[in-house]
Parts: structure tokens; sequence; C-alpha cells
């Protein structure tokens, strides 16, 4: 029998960053991450891994550093969240276009003003551009399994590009669920020794990062940075076929949840896909066939296997924890343009949910089902874009 | 003056040779590059005197043409060219860049 625990997601976290060990980690404190990267401060300090633990003065400046020592031939890790991410833009796009193979959970969090620091999707949404490749993840085991993956994605030869992997701030970090940790030593086979490329501290083939490209040759490069994201996708499914192996656990580059013979479904990232199918198993006992398809690959967005899994559908909701103020908001846009191009698609309808950490009860759900039948049933306009859970008095 | 490609084996913006400042070429910058017609030139060299990237090429007192690998095709040559008998001796083209 698989000795199954009880921990937190960001106790989960921090038990991979120990089991992968790191060689560098900057990180600033900023909730809910803090409580992850504190854990894992403790294990350097009790010696439990060999990692240079780099505690620094702002977010940009840990991403700064995370760059510096990922250049310098390092295998490197940090997290963050909301604002934190917010503050490390600038040097999210210079990870990327220098091709760092940084990890660094996400724990996902609302962005200021008004503050508020609970689950919110607008802090990776809005990193979404930036040239990272971003896994997402609906509960602790997940985020764990994601963020060991994630260092053989970026890892990858011909890959060597950053890995986010988000996961929902207080309600995955901060709650307690069962996981199934695999051994440190299984760890550490899968992800194997760290090989740097082209690494600044070796000092017997110098080499400069990050000299001047203008205009005769950015747009090249940027069209090659683009080529290396759709070589992600086979990278992202074979490393997962190879943790099937290792777990028993089984990724795609997105779940589909009962969508076979469905006819209307709920598209939704993360913890929501939990509340989610438990509403969808109890719909289907009273006959109505609703499914859901969750993405996992976010960045970059498998257009193609979405359409082909949702394109039967007579309605879909894609439900948002982000929104993208007057227009669509960002997961309905992807999943829009997956279903452009086909000539038999089902009608859209975008929704706006739990910003901010506004809780996302059952009753949720089976109002966007209900709405959906309608639609379908009745052939009622609905409204494309609406925010639900709405207070209407206090 | 030939440049290669950056490609998705090549995305990296990794200078991987020492003192290679020498073979680091600016003229792939250009979009407009210039002409030189000797026979409208009385060879004043105030294109000389005025091209910020020393890519115009004396010999002997006389301008003889433009160092492409450094030349930016910033057209200043061509502007202060007064030429002979109302002819400019420079005159700025399209670079062929594809």
């Amino acid at each position: 029998m698989k000795k199954m625990t009880a921990v937190t997601g960001n106790e989960a976290l921090a038990e991979a960053l120990r089991q992968i060990n790191p060689d560098v980690c900057a990180a600033y404190p900023i909730t809910p991450q803090t409580d992850m990267m504190q854990r894992f401060a403790d294990f350097v300090a009790d010696g439990l891994v060999d990692t240079e633990m780099m505690l620094v003065e702002s977010e940009h400046s840990a991403m700064s550093a995370c760059i510096g020592a990922s250049a310098g031939g390092g295998r490197v890790a940090t997290a963050t969240s909301g604002p934190g991410l917010a503050l490390m833009w600038e040097m999210l796009y210079v990870a990327s276009g220098m091709r760092c193979p940084i990890v660094m959970p996400v724990i996902n969090r609302a962005l200021s003003a008004p503050l508020n620091i609970h689950c919110d999707h607008s802090d990776a949404m809005g990193a979404r551009d930036s040239g990272w490749i971003q896994l997402w993840s609906e509960n602790a085991q997940e985020a764990y399994d994601n963020l060991i993956m994630a260092f053989r994605i970026a890892e990858h030869a011909g890959i060597r590009l950053p890995v986010m992997v988000c996961m929902d701030g207080f309600i995955i970090s901060h709650s307690v669920g069962v996981m199934d940790f695999l051994s440190d030593d299984k760890v550490q086979r899968f992800v194997g020794d760290f090989t740097p490329q082209e690494a600044l501290l070796d000092i017997e083939r110098p080499v400069s990062y990050g000299p001047l490209i203008v205009t005769d040759q950015y747009h090249e490069y940027k069209k090659a940075q683009n080529e290396i994201m759709d070589s992600v996708f086979a990278v992202t499914e074979a490393v997962a076929s190879e943790f099937e192996y290792l777990s028993g656990r089984r990724y795609g580059l997105f779940e589909s949840y009962r969508l076979e013979d469905a006819e209307i479904g709920i598209v939704v990232l993360n913890s929501a896909a939990g509340t989610c199918k438990d509403i969808i198993d109890e719909a289907r006992e009273n006959g109505v066939k609703v499914g859901l398809l969750k993405p996992r690959l976010f960045r970059p967005f498998p257009y193609t296997a979405v359409a082909d899994a949702l394109s039967h559908l007579k309605a879909v909701c894609v439900l948002d924890r982000s929104d993208s103020f007057g227009a669509f908001a960002p997961l309905f846009a992807e999943i829009a343009a997956s279903l452009y191009p086909r000539e038999q698609r089902p009608v859209l309808l975008n929704r706006i949910y739990g910003l901010g950490g506004r809780d996302f009860m059952p009753e949720h759900v089976e109002a966007v089902i209900n709405e959906m039948m309608d639609v379908v049933s009745r052939r009622i306009a609905a409204m494309p874009k609406k925010y639900i859970s709405l207070r209407q008095y206090y | 003056m030939k440049t290669r490609i950056i490609t998705k084996s090549t995305c990296k913006p990794v200078i991987s040779e020492a003192g290679n400042s020498a073979i680091f070429k600016t003229g792939s910058w250009r979009s407009l590059k210039p002409v030189f017609e000797a026979a409208h030139c009385s060879h004043c060299l105030l294109c000389w005197l005025y091209c910020p990237d020393m890519s115009v090429i004396v010999r002997d007192g006389k301008m003889e043409g433009f160092d492409m690998d450094y030349c930016k095709g910033c057209g200043i040559c061509a502007l202060e060219c007064p030429g002979k008998k109302g002819m400019k001796a420079i005159c700025m083209v399209k670079e062929d860049i594809l």
C-alpha cells in the first residue's frame, strides 16, 4: 500500500524542492508563497540540501539573481505570488530570452489595488506572454508532480526555457490534502544531474551573456523562441509518460473529464476543477451530459488538441479566475481561438468567478450547467461574458 | 556582407569567442545603403568628415567607396554631398534584405 501523507500545498512543494536539491535559490517572501520558501530555508539551515539560499531585497532582485546563477551554470529555483510576480516582470523576459531553465512555483494571488492576498489567476495570466512555460495544478499532488516534471522540461537540451508551476493560493497552498510523495531516491533519479550549457563560471571557455541584437535579427530571434515553444508539447508528453511509469499518475497536456459523450462542457484551471468534477458527477446521475476540460500546459497552448476535445459539444462555458478589463478573459480567448477554425463548434460563454479569493461553490457550477442547458435546449442567447457569484447585498 | 541568421539552434544571446569585437559587424543594421557614383565626385571628402562610423574609404586623398561591414545607412554622407554640376555622388537606395 502507498504511504499517504496529509500536507499543505506549500509543504508539498517545499518537499519537492528538498528532494531536487537545486544549486541556487534566490527568493523574497510574499503571501501565500512565503510559507513554502520558509520551509525550504529550514531545509537549507538544517543541512538537508546543499542549496545556496540567497535572501534578496525584492522579487526583481530574486529573479535577477536566479538569472545570474542559471547563466553561471547552476540548477536554479525560486517561488513567488501575485505582486511579487508582477515585480519580476522585466526579468521574466530576460530569463526566457537568455534560455535560463529556472523553475518557479507561482502560488496564484490577486493583484493590487485594492490590496488582496487571496487566490486569483491575474498574476500568472499577466506573465503568459513572457516566454515562460506554464504548468497549472489542481491540487497539491498535481503541483508536486508538476514541479518535479518542470525541471525535466526546463532543462531538456532542446528547450532550456524557464517554467512556472501554478498552484492556487490558500485554497491549495494552505489547505491540508492527501499526498503520495515519491522517495528522495526516485525523484533524484528522475530529475537527474544538471548539465550546464555555456556556463559563465566555466573559465576554460569564457562567454558573455546578453549582447545587443537590434533590428537586423531581433525579429528572427523571437521567431526562434516561438519555434522552441512548439517543441515543448512533445517533451511535456514524453516527460509525463516517464513520470507515469515512476508514479502511476498520468498527466496529459490537459485533463479531459467525462467529455467524450458530453453535450455541454466546462473549461476551468486549477483547484476549481475539483468542485466542478463533483457537480458534474451529480449532474450525470440526473442525466445531464456534461464534462470538463482542465488545461495543464497553458504555455505553450495546445490549440488543436483542445479543439479536438471540445468541438463536438453544443455549449462550453469557460470559467476564468482573472479578467482582461473591457475584453474577454485570458482562458476564454484561448478556447475561442482553438475552436474558431472548426466548422462544428459549441456556443461559448465566458464566466468570471472567484476573483480575490471569492469562494467558488457547488451552486455556482450548477448555475453554469443550467445556463448552458438553457442555451442549448431553449436556444436562448446568453451574454458572452458575465461575472458570476456576485453579491447582491450585505 | 553575409550574416548568419539566428535559428532555433542558435537562439541564445551568448558570445562564446574572446576578442570578438573585431568580428562584430554592424552593417546588418542598415535598411538603406549608400551608392557611390564616382563621375559626380569632386573628392571634397565631406562624406568622410561627417560619417559617424568611419565607413568612407579614402585612399591618396580620393574617395573610393564605403566599408559596408560598418555602414549603418544613416544617409548623412548623401545629405552632405555637394556633388558636381547639381548631381550627387552619393545616393541612398533600399537595402535588399530578403
